[in-house]
């Protein structure tokens, strides 16, 4: 994936390996299928999806994502907003 | 038949740091070093790097931009830590940190998390309720302060730098720094002067 520039408008992909058998994930279920905003590139660092299992890990951006709070709950408040790290092979442009 | 569950941990301990050295992995010394600087990290060394960026706008701006060079240089050494972001708060945003994959935590200037950061209640409740979870701790953010929450999944660390309470003009680093509690870094509570 090339490069995301801040204000990139981006998806969490909606997937659930966990459901398919062993793994290691870096993002959190509240964040899947939901729309935030690329804040900036954090840099880049070799998968932990593949670290943990101690695969040969490829490097990947990672991105800080900004969500609003009622993008991700029903009782979100207005105006309040989460931050969160999420790696490059996560995000669908939106 | 002996399991890593019923073995006991000095034995177990011993046996890892003797491969560790057979493999070259790490050297006995290696290994003293850093548990030496694990143990010299506490949340009075984040607080020293708060006062200072409090007291020098050049420190502030360096640190914001560049959290693990600019406390390296202040003699807080991050070699082999995890990136350190540090997260500025203001009168318009507050910034709340949790880990909610497990607890990763800036243990390079705030020593180890303190039993509540790594609880679940506080892991699921920062992200869904961080008002209702910071007020718990006395904490009411003024009209017109929005919340980041800023959860750490990944291969940054993060503290944040408080708002320098009202009252304390003129004080100096180390003044400023023995207001400054672990909570304040993390954002659940906020400094104050006495």
């Amino acid at each position: 994936m090339t490069d995301l520039s801040p204000g990139t408008r981006v998806r969490v992909k909606d997937d659930w390996p966990e459901a398919r058998g062993p793994c290691h994930i870096r993002t959190p279920h509240y964040v899947r299928g939901r729309q935030g905003v690329v804040v900036r590139r954090l840099g880049a660092f070799p998968n932990p999806e593949d670290l943990a299992f101690a695969r040969p890990a490829p490097i990947r951006a990672l991105y800080h994502v900004r969500f609003d709070e009622t993008v991700l709950w029903p009782d979100g408040r207005a105006g309040d907003d989460l931050l969160v790290e999420i790696f490059e092979h996560w995000l669908e442009l939106a | 038949m002996s399991t890593i569950l019923d073995t006991d941990g000095e034995a177990l301990l011993g046996a890892l740091r003797g491969l560790l050295a057979a493999k070259g992995l790490a050297t006995p010394a290696e290994v003293a070093e850093r548990l030496a600087l694990t143990e010299r990290a506490s949340p009075a060394q984040g607080a020293r790097i708060v006062a200072k960026a409090w007291t020098d706008p050049d420190f502030r701006t360096r640190l914001l931009a560049d959290g693990t060079a600019t406390v390296e240089a202040l003699g807080i050494p991050m070699r082999g830590a995890p990136p350190l972001g540090v997260l500025e708060n203001t009168t318009a945003l507050h910034h709340l940190v949790v880990c909610t994959l497990c607890s990763c935590y800036p243990r390079a200037v705030l020593g180890y998390p303190p039993f509540w950061y790594k609880s679940a209640g506080y892991r699921a409740r920062a992200v869904r309720d961080p008002r209702g979870l910071i007020a718990e701790w006395g904490t009411v953010l003024p009209a017109g302060t929005t919340i980041r929450v800023v959860d750490s999944t990944a291969d940054y660390r993060w503290m944040v730098l408080p708002l320098r309470p009202a009252g304390t003009d003129g004080w100096n680093e180390a003044a400023l720094a023995a207001l400054v509690r672990e909570g304040d870094m993390v954002g659940v509570t906020v400094p104050v002067a006495p």
